[in-house]
């Protein structure tokens, strides 16, 4: 059981492993499992966000038409060079709307931790394993990445039912920030640095989908989560801290979850849901329907 | 209780782990305690599956489900084509039950060769899913273990010669609840177990006497 970002710290503390180890040997204990099963376990998880990428088309379409294309729109500006966020982020902003994208039109994709947040994790590895960083660090950062969204989903919520849009794209950042700290050589203490400002900046973040589907603002919110990750893991890595301590910040994202009006939290009865916009959709959905 | 692969995962077929995954295994609960190929569903939906259930493919994803299909199965889009190939007839229809989960669905299914099973659960996020009723019994398993139903006739004695069965069997118990419509009617044991049930054991079981019916449900592998 990992009930806080304290206990793992204290955990590597006391043992001398890293971090990515205390969560892996807690795998081991609670699921009963071998250490090479947990990891070859891990593997695949991530083999299949490389596999969600790869098969990425820009010609599918989701149920609605309003989902796909964008993907690619991105893929071609980066290559362009002409990205005013540079090479890394314009990479990550594709990688999170190729697999956001990839999740609303039917395709495998690895929730993390919800279907709808698929894309805020990969967004961030994928770069880092195109530039030579080996799969065993990465399927460790992942390791990370899973001890902290245990926490989350363990104090806090990590569904948009239950805490809105911060306790999904919000947690897969914090999850994010935290791996990118890892894999970047930062301490335990950076780790709840990042986790803690990543989760911050997204508070209060509403879930407010049109029609009630995993496409309108989910795609693309996927991909302020990756690209927040990225620069709180800067930050946390230079040496900047959180002043609000990591738990509790998670504890007052879980409040803010609890107290959200239930129009915010993925009921389609608010927010972008609610614009003119969002109703037509919601119309044409059910004209389909009847 | 959250383990890191709820975390990270499950590996599924988009766009939602409660609308699409959690649907795929609920289909795939009812074929398997139906225990054969499924001729005919009539598959009502409740709340936000009915709601949003055509967005979410939940339709598609019961009915993939239901040709045996797990969440991260790529033909799951397409289950109604397969369907069709298989023979399979089905109908979707709305319903409003009282209390019950939002992401529920109520599944009327047969195997054409008599047997007939009433299941209604739901999808309670992240993928998993919980059985609410069997024919018309109120229940509340996960498929998170193995889980073995026993039919019986309410005798006494009945569960402690199928837990000693499975003892002898070294199959550790997890869970266990009993449940039954009244006093000298029908029995209904759901037994959830930490290792697999081997087919020699549930045989044994189901020869017990008072035994009426045995299924099966092994949890779904890593």
């Amino acid at each position: 059981m990992l009930d806080s970002m304290q206990e793992i710290l204290e955990k590597i503390e006391k043992s001398g492993k890293p971090f990515w180890e205390v969560v892996l040997d807690t795998d081991i204990e609670e699921r009963q499992v071998t250490r090479e099963q947990s990891w070859a376990k891990m593997r695949t998880a991530w083999r299949a966000m490389l596999d969600a990428e790869a098969t990425y088309r820009s010609d599918r379409r989701s149920v609605s038409g309003l989902v796909g294309g964008d993907g690619q729109k991105m893929r071609i500006y980066t290559v362009s060079g002409k990205a005013l966020s540079g090479d890394f982020i314009s990479e990550v902003i594709s990688i999170a709307l190729c697999t956001g994208e990839s999740n609303a039109c039917m395709r495998k994709i690895v929730a993390a931790p919800t279907a709808g947040a698929c894309g805020v994790l990969p967004a961030v590895l994928i770069p880092l394993s195109r530039r030579d960083v080996p799969e065993s660090e990465l399927v460790q950062a992942l390791y990370v990445s899973a001890g902290i969204g245990a926490v989350i989903g363990y104090k806090a919520c990590i569904a948009g039912a239950s805490g809105g849009c911060q306790a999904e794209i919000g947690t897969a950042s914090a999850m994010a920030a935290g791996a990118l700290t890892a894999l970047r050589g930062g301490s335990p203490a950076q780790i709840g640095n990042a986790v803690a400002m990543a989760l911050k900046n997204l508070l209060g973040l509403i879930c407010d989908p049109v029609a009630g589907l995993v496409e309108v603002p989910c795609v693309k919110r996927n991909v302020i989560g990756a690209v927040n990750a990225v620069s709180c893991a800067d930050m946390a890595l230079a040496g900047i801290e959180s002043r609000v301590p990591v738990d509790q910040v998670i504890d007052c994202m879980g409040d803010v979850g609890r107290r959200m009006p239930v129009e915010f939290r993925e009921t389609a009865l608010g927010g972008l849901a609610a614009t003119p916009f969002g109703q037509e959709i919601k119309e044409q959905m059910q004209s389909r329907r009847n | 209780m959250l383990d890191i692969f709820d975390i990270l995962g499950p590996i599924m077929v988009g766009p939602s782990s409660s609308h699409t995954a959690g649907a795929v295994r609920i289909g795939n609960m009812a074929r398997t305690l139906l225990g054969g190929d499924v001729r005919t569903a009539h598959i009502l939906l409740h709340g936000s599956f009915a709601e949003t259930g055509q967005g979410h493919g939940t339709d598609r994803a019961l009915i993939a489900g239901l040709l045996g299909m797990k969440p991260d199965d790529l033909n799951i889009p397409h289950s109604f084509e397969l369907a069709q190939e298989a023979g399979m007839t089905f109908d979707f229809g709305e319903v409003q039950l009282r209390e019950a989960h939002p992401n529920t669905a109520v599944l009327d299914v047969a195997d054409g060769q008599g047997h007939r099973l009433r299941m209604q659960a739901s999808s309670t996020g992240g993928g998993r899913i919980r059985v609410d009723k069997l024919d018309d019994i109120e229940v509340g398993f996960t498929g998170a273990f193995n889980t073995l139903i026993v039919h019986s006739q309410d005798i006494s004695g009945e569960l402690a010669e199928v837990s000693r069965e499975l003892s002898r069997g070294r199959v550790n118990i997890a869970n266990m609840n009993l449940y039954r419509s009244r006093r000298g009617g029908d029995v209904l044991m759901v037994i959830e177990t930490d290792q697999v049930v081997p087919p020699v054991v549930r045989e044994l079981i189901e020869e017990l006497p008072g035994v009426v019916r045995l299924t099966y449900y092994q949890k779904e592998a890593d």
